[in-house]
């Protein structure tokens, strides 16, 4: 394979990893000041921050690959919808806050299973990336994981909630593993994991906790919604992206 | 008491957090939470999201005896004026890190 199509491939490959955290970094901070209790607000929020901090590592990466002198807020703000990469999940609305947690849940599975596989890549900063934003993420799986099996196992409306939470959101969980050749050839090169290994490890650990939360995993067949490694979105990135662009499309030269 | 004034309230837990291995505990504050794995959860998103800590402990604040402020007199004063209560005459010795 030719280095150019190496090169573009791990361009494509750092967009989709940042842009999934960014879009749900964005989304998760939409909690803040809303959460049920002060101290889940602080934890929300920080979960936040952490895939804020993961975005700038992983999107200046893409710049500096791309070689164009765009960096992480180039990349961030100055881009519309069809180029983003974020999985559909990500961008999906945060609904209650059982949705919120089985959003929070089932990337955090996505993220755990790539990156613990990412720290053996042979690109050196996909690498590092991993090795530091694994062990974040490994909190976030704990967190969320804790309170998937609280809703799931407590009450009857808790209970009713994040299984309504799951039929809706399962729509698009087909995504996560829709993948194409950037992530054969990644994988290929030995600079990312084999895609089923992520899908296998991600099954066993929803699997799992979805028993320990009484929680049925839905059969749904149809509609199944899939391209966001192609930029194909839901409508509501643009919704997104109009209110994380707009100050700085409106004020480029603005500093705070 | 009316349903507006019923205590909805998580319990409450104190939290200690130690700096680095080998340092004391020391409190860091309060959290609530239904349960232990909740409490210990919110104590290190609450007291230590910034690596401030290396250990954490919670403990139920209803488990907490205190001393209360009446107690100051009878509790803490009669040692004041008795100096060789105080082990000021042993010198530490060098290599003792933790004792200040």
């Amino acid at each position: 394979m030719s280095n150019d199509k190496i090169k573009s491939d791990l361009i494509e490959y750092s967009l989709r990893i940042g842009d999934t955290s960014l879009i749900h970094g964005h989304r998760l901070g939409e909690w803040c000041g809303h959460a049920p209790i002060l101290e889940e607000d602080i934890a929300i929020t920080n979960m936040a921050l952490d895939y804020i901090g993961q975005t700038k590592i992983i999107l200046n990466y893409a710049g500096e690959l791309e070689g164009k002198g765009r960096d992480c807020d180039d990349l961030a703000y100055r881009r519309d919808a069809r180029e983003f990469r974020n999985l559909l999940i990500a961008e999906c609305p945060n609904g209650d806050f059982a949705m919120t947690i089985i959003k929070q849940f089932l990337i955090s599975a996505y993220n755990f299973s790539l990156y613990s596989n990412l720290t053996k890549s042979k690109d050196e900063t996909l690498a590092a990336f991993a090795e530091k934003s694994v062990k974040e993420i490994a909190y976030h799986l704990r967190h969320s994981g804790d309170w998937v099996v609280r809703l799931g196992d407590g009450t009857d409306e808790s209970h009713r909630r994040i299984q309504n939470a799951v039929n809706e959101i399962w729509l698009f969980v087909d995504d996560l593993f829709d993948v194409d050749e950037v992530d054969r050839n990644i994988a290929e090169q030995k600079m990312g994991p084999d895609p089923e290994v992520v899908k296998k490890e991600w099954n066993e650990i929803v699997t799992s906790r979805f028993k320990d939360a009484h929680l049925e995993i839905p059969t749904v067949n149809n509609f199944l919604r899939v391209g966001s490694r192609q930029g194909n979105h839901t409508e509501h990135l643009g919704y997104i992206l109009a209110e994380m662009q707009f100050l700085p499309r409106a004020y480029p030269d603005a500093t705070w | 008491m009316s349903d507006e004034n019923k205590n909805t309230q998580w319990d409450l837990w104190e939290v200690f957090t130690q700096k680095k291995t080998g340092a004391p505990h020391e409190h860091a504050g309060s959290v609530r939470a239904p349960d232990s794995e909740m409490a210990l959860m919110n104590a290190r998103d609450v007291y230590s999201r910034r690596n401030e800590a290396v250990s954490i402990w919670v403990v139920p604040a209803n488990y907490i005896v205190a001393s209360t402020p009446e107690d100051q007199g009878p509790f803490f004063d009669p040692s004041n004026d008795k100096v060789y209560r105080n082990p000021n005459f042993f010198k530490t010795p060098s290599g003792i890190k933790q004792i200040s």
